[in-house]
Order: structure tokens, then C-alpha cells, then sequence
């Protein structure tokens, strides 16, 4: 027989599902469950300071790791604060547990101190939640939530936990067994076959891979299935690096922000093969005009998802590693020299051209630079805005889970607690966060976590002063009526770095930049980049928002 | 500019009526999982009734909703909710909302 208190329950659950780092900020009514974990030998808390930074932080963790992360917040401000960082997670399918204190059950509903109906609040944001109602529920609460974060599509689990919850004694024989991920749907073998004869019958067939792909751990599969049926390769934001970019197949990002030739050939796919992908709005541009000659394959583990935005010829529900699995002996060894060739030609008669490149002191050139000197193990995140956009059209990515970034909610302070979620994930690791100087103020307070865990997070601030992507916008679609955009003050982030006792190092006035960014980025430990960028750079092609992805100007 | 990339929602007035009966974990929070999926897609649901069934452990609902082109799309999401068990559909000949006409006249 075991007896302890729920919050103890808590703890040595999380323990038992192997949680072994968590981010979280302590207040009055998740004391009890903060005094247990103090008395944890297997998990190190990380004090954030903010409740949004320890939701990023978790995010971070997760996005490296795969696995189920954890954050703790207290209730009202505390939870509400959380908000953010798990409707991040619900967008871009990333599995989180985020455990909230509550006021005593007796207190629900009277407008208690610091009494937030976060039940309520986090409804639609979650994939599911708790509001937990007594002790005996904690065992089947907390091994439950895990099991919903982490099968089928991933995503957050709210766990709010009634402070006298915390303290009640339970008594009970026996600890319930670790979640594990439920079972998979099976292969609807049918639908297999048929995407299988489409695919062999296609002539122009394209393949578009999601996140989806990174979440299933399918990328070698995918990759392997692109290389056997000869199919172009485009990926969205979130699946970045699930093939490298500089595979022969891969014909980079689709969307907004592509390469022209990329949605060109799109543009003219007999077949569109969808793998864990969405059809986002800012992948395909206006649905009624992406891949108009195509028909469509969508392989997605989320049946909601099959039929969504777009009808498809053949919808098949599944992991998407087993159905590419399932697939692969079933497709014909194919070379398609006729449309290879022809897409060889779409990217010569539009060529990528990135002003600059040669000098660390430009935006693409910093890309570049920050790329040369490091090797692929290292992690990248980014904030959000034109400096997020830069590094996915000009960062080489070449392997899962190297790249993590807002994508679906795109929530400016994303990035550096994120850095710091992936360092902690993985303290092997260089980390680099692209920023820019409007997100960088969002959580600018986790560089004292960040100096507090001297974690090798390396910081590049592209500070153009100003919300740039919102003054592209103005100056491009709002006849350059700039409003609200442009920074007046301009604070000194190396002596802000340096006050949180994070080193720094200028770019603007470096004697030689390039041998400055490698050595930072090399030195161990935390360290802010700082680079000046050119308020009048945009980030193009760009697809008016709400236009078809083949409109696109600039570039 | 204009930022519409999918086509506008129309009016569900004029589509057929259908019943939608659901299975569901009994607990306090079921019904705002379901009515928030409704919500904020504003698919109005013209009729809605919950009782618990059996044990107490498991209700069943029973919703009266327009036939409008994102039925399909709604009843996954419905699927998808930890806490819904089944999902059925019925046409609107159905008699649990038939026979409670008299409570609305
Ligand atoms: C939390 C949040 N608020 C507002 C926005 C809208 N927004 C998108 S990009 C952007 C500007 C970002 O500026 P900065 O971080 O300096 O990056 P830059 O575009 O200059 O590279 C804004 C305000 C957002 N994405 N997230």
C-alpha cells in the first residue's frame, strides 16, 4: 500500500512517465505541488519568469525531444499567462502536459482569489483537459493526459488541480502503468492501392510533406518514398528539414514565402501527393486556384483534417510512416526525366537570389554565415516576422527536428524560450535563436532563466527597429502608410544582455564580422549576436495575403 | 485588401435538418467540449438535449442541426473529442425532438 498526498502523487507520476526536466513558476495555489517536486531527485524545475516563457520552455523540450514536456503554473494570472504558449502547441501539433493550481474545489466558482476558469478558458486550445475533482482521479488524470498528448496527432493537455486536491492523503495499492501511445488506425489497404496506381499513373506528381512528417518520425520514410517514385519534394514551414534541402528531389518551401519556381511547379502537378500537411492559408494561398490540374492523395493520422480545406481523390487516415511504408513497394521504381527536367528548368528560369549573401552584415548573409559555422546537429528556432521567413528560405536545413518555429499560431516570443526548452532537451547542443528586435522584447526576460542555466543558447538579433514584417505589409498593401510599426526608442540590447549577465557581442562594429559571429558562436554558454539589419529589406516573393500562391511579386 | 482565401459562409437556413446522437463520458465539462465546437464555427444548433444513460458513467445527446456542406467536417471534429464514445446520424424524421414539440408550443 502507498499513501501520499496528490501533490506527491503528482510528482512521482511525472517521474514514473520520465519527465525529467520541467519549467513552471510557482504561486499560491500550486505550493503543495511545488513543495513535492522540491523533494524530486529526478526532476530539475526551471524557474521561468514568465508563465508563457515556461510554456515555450516545455514546447522547446518537446519539439527536440518528441515526447510529452511539462510546465506548472499557479491559477489565475499564472494560468492565464500560459495561454499562449498552448494554443502555440495546439497549432503546430506539439505534445505538452501544462499542470495549473486551482482554488480549493470549495471556492469554484465564487470569484475566489486568483480564481480563473481555465478549464473553460483552455477548452478550445487544448486537445483535452482535466479539471481534476478528486485525489483518485490524479491516477488515472495524469497517466491519461500524457497518453492524449503524445497519440495520433500530438498536441496539449490542460491538468488543473484544485489546491486541497493537492493535499488530500490517498491510499492505494498499486501506481497505474506509463502511458504509452494508443494504438494506430489501421491501413485501409484499399485507399493504399489506389494512391499507389494514382501515383504510378501520374506524370507531374509533387509531393508535399507537413509537420506531420516530423511528429511521426517519418522523414527517412518520406525521403525514401520521394527518391523511389521520382517525385519533387515540397515542404511547409513545420516540415523544413524533413528532406535536405539540397537533395536533388527537394524543391524547398511551398507558400507565401517560396522560391517562384517552387509554387510554378506546383502550379502545373498532375498530382499532388499530401503527406501530414493541412493545406494552412499560408501554404496554399487561395484554395481554389493551388494545384489547379491536380488530383489529390492526403495521408494524415487526423481524419478531421482529410477533406478539410480541400476534397481529395484518395484520403487515407494512418501514420503517415506506415502508409509511405505501405507504399513504397507498391510504387514503381520511377526516373520522370521528362518532368525532372522540366522542373530543372522552372528553377533556372527563376533562379533564388539572395542579395548579399557574401556579407554576414545583411540578412541573408547573416543566415548564411550563422550556417557555414555550424554543423547540422545544432537546433535553430526563431521568432516571428521577416527575420523568421529569412532563416526558412535561407537556412540549409538538412535533418528533423533542426528546426523549430512558430508556425500555425506565429507568436512573437516564441523563440528564445524555445532555445532554451531545446538546450535543455539536449544540453549537447548548440542552439541558435534568430530574432528580431519586436519579438525579442516579447519574453526578453528568460534571458535570466537563460543566464541562471548557462545553457549554450546563442541569440541573433536582427534588429531593424521596427515590427518589419508589419511595415512591409504597410508599405506594400497599406499604400505605405506606415503606422505603429517603426520604433522611436531604441533600447541598447547588448548593455540589457550584459545586465542580465549575458555575454554580447556587436556585428555593426566588429573589424571582422564573420570571425567575430563564429567565435561567439563557439564559445560556450549564452551569448547575444547583435546585428543592425536595413529597415528597407522585405522578405520576397511574397503572395498578397488572400491572392493565389502563382501571384506572387517581388523577388 | 482583402484576406478571404476560402469561400464565405452561407446561411444554413434552407438546408435539410438533421439528428445527431452522440455518446458521451458524463462529466461536468462534456457539454461546453461540445457546444464550443458549435460555437465558434457558428453552426447553430437548433435543438439540444442530455440525459445520462445507464450507469451514470455515459450520457447521450441529442442534437438537431441544419445538413449545411461542413456536416461532415463537424461530425469529425466530434469524433475527435476524448470524451465523445460514438457518433450517429439520423434524419430529421427522428422522434426524440418530435415529441417535444408539445413543451414548445
Ligand atoms: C504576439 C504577437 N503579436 C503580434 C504579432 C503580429 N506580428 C507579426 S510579425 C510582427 C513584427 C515582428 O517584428 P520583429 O520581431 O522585430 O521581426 P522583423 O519582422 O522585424 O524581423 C508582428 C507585430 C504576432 N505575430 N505575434
Amino acid at each position: 500500500m502507498y499513501q501520499m498526498t496528490g501533490a506527491q502523487l503528482i510528482v512521482r507520476l511525472l517521474e514514473r512517465q520520465g519527465v525529467k526536466t520541467a519549467a513552471g513558476i510557482p504561486g499560491g495555489a500550486i505550493l503543495p505541488l511545488y513543495d513535492a517536486l522540491s523533494g524530486s531527485e529526478i526532476i530539475h524545475h526551471v524557474l521561468a519568469r514568465h508563465e508563457q516563457g515556461a510554456g515555450f520552455m516545455a514546447q522547446g523540450m518537446a519539439r527536440v525531444s518528441g515526447r510529452p514536456e511539462v510546465c506548472f503554473a499557479s491559477s489565475g494570472p499564472g494560468a492565464t499567462n500560459l495561454v499562449t504558449a498552448i494554443a502555440d502547441a495546439r497549432l503546430d501539433s506539439i505534445p505538452l502536459v501544462a499542470i495549473t493550481g486551482q482554488v480549493p474545489l470549495s471556492m469554484i466558482g465564487t470569484d475566489a482569489f486568483q480564481e480563473v476558469d481555465i478549464y473553460g478558458m483552455t477548452v478550445p486550445i487544448t486537445k483535452h483537459n482535466f479539471l481534476v475533482r478528486s485525489v483518485d482521479e490524479l491516477l488515472e488524470v495524469i497517466p491519461a493526459a500524457f497518453r492524449i498528448a503524445m497519440s495520433g496527432r500530438p498536441g496539449p493537455v490542460l491538468v488543473d488541480v484544485p489546491k486541497d486536491v493537492q493535499n488530500q492523503t490517498i491510499r492505494f495499492a498499486e501506481f497505474p502503468p506509463v502511458a504509452t501511445p494508443e494504438p494506430l488506425p489501421a491501413l485501409d489497404m484499399a485507399a493504399v492501392e489506389e494512391a499507389a496506381r494514382m501515383i504510378n499513373a501520374a506524370e507531374q506528381p509533387v509531393l508535399y510533406l507537413g509537420g506531420g512528417v516530423i511528429h511521426a518520425g517519418a522523414a527517412q520514410a518520406a525521403v525514401a518514398f520521394a527518391e523511389q517514385a521520382g517525385m519533387p519534394t515540397t515542404m511547409t514551414l513545420m516540415a523544413l528539414g524533413a528532406m535536405p534541402v539540397d537533395h536533388p528531389l527537394s524543391i524547398g518551401m511551398l507558400g507565401m514565402h517560396a522560391a517562384r519556381y517552387t509554387n510554378f511547379v506546383l502550379e502545373e502537378a498532375d498530382l499532388l501527393v499530401c503527406v501530414g500537411a493541412r493545406f494552412d492559408d499560408r501554404a496554399i494561398g487561395k484554395a481554389a486556384q493551388f494545384c489547379p490540374k491536380a488530383k489529390i492523395v492526403h495521408i494524415d493520422v487526423d481524419p478531421s483534417e482529410l477533406h478539410k480545406i480541400k476534397q481529395a481523390h484518395v484520403a487515407i487516415n494512418g501514420d503517415v510512416g506506415e502508409v509511405l511504408e505501405a507504399l513504397l513497394p507498391r510504387v514503381k521504381a520511377a526516373l520522370r526525366k521528362r518532368w525532372l527536367s522540366h522542373v530543372e528548368s522552372l528553377r533556372a528560369r527563376f533562379p533564388v537570389e539572395w542579395a548579399g549573401q557574401d556579407d554576414p552584415r545583411t540578412h541573408y548573409g547573416l543566415v548564411q554565415a550563422v550556417a557555414a559555422a555550424l554543423d547540422d546537429e545544432a537546433v535553430i528556432t526563431t521568432d516571428v516576422g521577416q527575420h523568421q521567413m529569412w532563416v526558412a528560405q535561407a537556412y540549409p536545413f538538412r535533418r528533423p527536428r533542426q528546426w523549430l518555429t512558430s508556425g500555425g499560431l506565429g507568436t512573437m516570443g516564441f523563440g528564445m524560450p524555445a532555445a532554451i526548452g531545446a538546450a535543455l532537451a539536449d544540453r549537447s547542443r548548440t542552439v541558435v535563436c534568430f530574432s528580431g528586435d519586436g519579438s525579442f522584447k516579447m519574453n526578453i526576460q528568460e534571458l535570466a532563466t537563460l543566464a541562471e542555466e548557462g545553457l549554450n543558447v546563442k541569440i541573433v538579433l536582427m534588429n531593424n527597429n521596427s515590427l518589419g514584417l508589419v511595415y512591409q505589409q504597410q508599405n506594400l498593401f497599406y499604400g505605405k502608410r506606415v503606422f505603429a510599426s517603426k520604433y522611436r526608442g531604441a533600447p541598447d540590447f547588448l548593455k540589457i544582455a550584459e545586465g542580465f549577465g549575458v555575454a554580447g557581442v556587436d556585428l555593426d562594429t566588429a573589424a571582422n564580422p564573420r570571425a567575430a559571429l563564429t567565435q561567439a558562436l563557439h564559445a560556450p554558454g549564452p551569448c547575444l549576436i547583435h546585428v543592425s539589419i536595413d529597415r528597407e529589406e522585405f522578405v520576397y516573393p511574397m503572395v498578397p495575403p488572400g491572392a493565389a500562391n502563382t501571384e506572387m511579386i517581388g523577388g | 485588401m482583402i484576406e478571404q482565401v476560402a469561400e464565405p459562409l452561407q446561411t444554413q437556413t434552407g438546408y435539410a435538418k438533421v439528428v445527431l446522437e452522440i455518446d458521451v463520458n458524463n462529466h461536468p465539462g462534456v457539454m461546453s467540449h461540445i457546444c464550443n465546437l458549435f460555437a465558434r464555427r457558428a453552426f447553430n444548433m437548433e435543438g439540444i438535449l442530455c440525459m445520462p444513460v445507464s450507469d451514470g458513467r455515459r450520457s447521450r445527446i441529442w442534437l438537431l442541426v441544419f445538413e449545411d456542406q461542413r456536416l461532415e467536417q463537424m461530425i469529425r471534429q466530434l469524433e475527435k473529442l476524448q470524451d465523445v464514445l460514438a457518433v450517429r446520424r439520423h434524419g430529421a424524421e427522428h422522434e426524440v425532438f418530435e415529441r417535444l414539440e408539445d413543451f414548445f408550443h
